[in-house]
């Protein structure tokens, strides 16, 4: 069994409750932040961890920390990011639903770090259940004096409040966020001037992850150097996957950075193997945006070498052989999947919920969308496969936002591996509407590269 | 979608307006729009839609201008601007439910309820459309009702045939 830092008490009857959570060593991380340490100390720590953003870039937590602007007599804020809208992605939903306080506690402890004294949660509208579970968790935490003025005697003040979002993947990303509980539609905002010098009500502001700031909790209570000890290279502690698609057993996980694929995908303990005795084609290792890769990249490097879950790993071979963490969001597809009819899926979803400011994004994933949409229907022709690859081409880099590179990635990685069941569909438009292309040679073993023979 | 009509006018009650209080008082006092996106799930919730009169409420309550008040009530997808079921059904529509049947739920609440997406049913009780992604892939397929967003997981084709009969039987 990996260990577990933030699950660790998932199945505890009542582990929602702030009685049962304090049972279970819960609020040592702020008796000790707030009591031992000093902000900088904190920071210090979280730096000293290696934890990286959760949320899909992976940017370092401390260092994000670091940059706060800290100017007198102007309030700073931090600001919970669980907008979590990544298809693929449910371990914020997961970990609001059965451990609110361990985001509550976090929360205290980092919005000391920061100096804030009225701290948001923003949570995606859609989950009403987990907003009303995080209220009642606050008003648990404020009566016991975990909350409100002069927490512990120790003079600092803190207001938490949990915002409703309104139903749009846009708000994820932090600047889009700021603008929507500034109550304004979510467009991103032109950086610089970035958050942390300009962010809620052009005060400095850090944005983070649910996962997180809920990983800050063991920072604090076993420090950052412990933190550090689990995971593998610069991918320290653990991390939180979200499975689905044709899993055995879908659900989410929490992993220790640097564990094979194969295990948490074939495993028990995991995901336990491809639903239905079928066999792998393809996966989306980090939630939708990051690139789809075919059965055999997913398991093995380019070399032959096992790949494993961590940043690096996932990474390595670039976008030609690798993909990326993101989020954590890990989707299976089986052997009878179409990889034409999903990539059209995902572009419909990001033309939906493209924010409209920037064209290359606006115009273009309303393309894709509507080419996909030919291809899988068995109208296609050989041209608008290299159209795909032009629009998509056009639109990675040329946004204000990381929307366009999101929405490019999944059909560019799409047509990259999987092109030859592209053009299937073009070459056999009445077959393709009742068949499946299959699995191909997507699972063939990647053999080990040889190693040259010293002379 | 903001057509000019004749709407009926609202006045919202003492205790909406309390709740409305609330939330206006978790922000700077200059920054009462905050509590813009919070104000209108509570519209809804109350109304089962965001009207155009309650939408002209908002703003004066806030003291914004109505069109800062429509151009968020159009941009946010939950926010329902012509009136819906009284129980408005929500089916992730996105690649990971996709992979596990959620078409197939899609087509059968078209058969089962008799009306197409968006449209409610005659007796006023029932309409459904397809959502992007709800954050529940793990669980798939999905779909939520408004306004409480109660959740309804691994759905079968006889599983939302229940949840039908048990939402008919709850009046």
């Amino acid at each position: 069994m990996s260990r577990k830092l933030l699950l660790e008490h998932i199945n505890v009857p009542g582990i929602n409750t702030l009685e049962v959570y304090r049972q279970k060593g819960g609020y040592r991380a702020v008796e000790k932040a707030l009591k031992t340490l000093t902000p900088e100390e904190i920071v210090e720590e979280v730096k000293k961890s290696g934890l990286r953003g959760r949320g899909g870039a992976g940017f370092p937590t401390g260092m994000k920390w670091s940059f706060l602007a800290k100017p007198e007599g102007v309030a700073r804020y931090l600001v919970c990011n669980a907008d979590e809208s990544e298809p693929g992605t449910f371990k914020d939903r997961y970990l609001m639903t059965y451990i609110p306080h361990a985001l509550i506690e976090g929360m205290i402890v980092s919005s000391f770090a920061l100096g804030a004294k009225v701290s948001y949660i923003y949570v995606r509208g859609e989950m009403m259940p987990q907003i009303r579970i995080l209220e009642k968790a606050i008003a648990e935490a404020k009566a016991a004096g975990w909350l409100g003025k002069n927490i512990l005697g120790t003079g600092y003040d803190l207001e938490l409040y949990v915002q409703p979002g309104g139903g749009a993947y846009i708000c994820g990303e932090e600047t889009a966020l700021l603008e929507s509980l500034e109550g304004k539609r979510g467009n991103p905002r032109i950086k610089p001037p970035f958050p942390a010098i300009a962010g809620l009500y052009g005060c400095p502001t850090v944005v983070n992850n649910v996962e997180s700031i809920a990983a800050v909790v063991p920072i604090i209570n076993d420090g950052g150097d412990e933190y550090a000890k689990i995971g593998i290279g610069r991918s320290t502690g653990t991390k939180l996957i979200s499975a689905s698609g044709n899993l055995v057993k879908p659900g989410v996980y929490e992993i220790e950075l640097g564990l094979p694929v194969e295990e948490f995908i074939y495993s028990d303990e995991y995901c336990g193997g491809i639903a239905n005795g079928k066999r792998l084609k393809a996966t989306v290792a980090g939630g939708s945006s990051v690139p789809v890769l075919p059965a055999n990249l997913t398991l093995k490097l380019a070399n032959g070498e096992p790949r494993l879950m961590s940043y690096e790993s996932l990474s390595e071979g670039g976008f030609a052989t690798g993909t990326m963490l993101g989020s954590g969001g890990f989707i299976a597809f089986d052997e009878d999947q179409c990889i034409v009819r999903n990539t059209w899926n995902f572009s419909r979803f990001y033309h939906h919920e493209s924010c409209g400011q920037c064209s290359p994004c606006r115009e273009g994933t309303g393309w894709m969308e509507k080419v996909l949409h030919k291809i899988e229907h068995g109208h296609g022709t050989m041209e608008d496969v290299d159209l795909l690859w032009d629009i998509q081409r056009k639109i990675e880099g040329n946004t204000i936002c990381p929307l366009g590179d999101a929405a490019a990635w999944p059909v560019a990685s799409a047509i990259r591996h999987f092109r030859d069941e592209f053009e299937w569909h073009i070459k056999e438009p009445i077959k393709s509407q009742s068949q499946n292309y299959g699995i191909a040679n997507y699972a063939t073993p990647i053999e080990k590269a040889p190693v040259a023979e010293e002379k | 979608m903001l057509k000019v009509e004749e709407q009926t006018p609202v006045v919202f009650s003492s205790e909406l307006l309390a709740k409305f209080d609330d939330i206006k008082s978790r922000y700077p006092a200059d920054k009462s729009k905050s509590a813009l996106l919070p104000l209108l799930h509570l519209v809804q919730a109350e109304y089962l839609w965001v009207s155009t009169p309650a939408m002209d409420k908002v703003a004066e309550y806030l003291n914004i201008q109505p069109i800062e008040v429509y151009e968020v009530a159009t941009f946010y997808t939950m926010y329902f601007l012509k009136p819906q079921g009284k129980y408005a059904l929500e089916v992730c529509r996105t690649g990971p439910c996709c992979l596990v049947g959620a078409e197939k739920i899609l087509s059968h609440l078209e058969n089962k309820l008799g009306v197409k997406e968006g449209e409610v049913t005659a007796d006023g009780l029932f309409s459904f459309r397809g959502v992007e992604c709800l954050a529940a892939c793990g669980y798939g397929p999905v779909l939520q009702i408004s306004p409480e967003y109660t959740f309804y997981e691994n759905l079968t084709t006889e599983s939302v045939d229940k949840l039908i009969e048990d939402l008919k039987n709850k009046i």
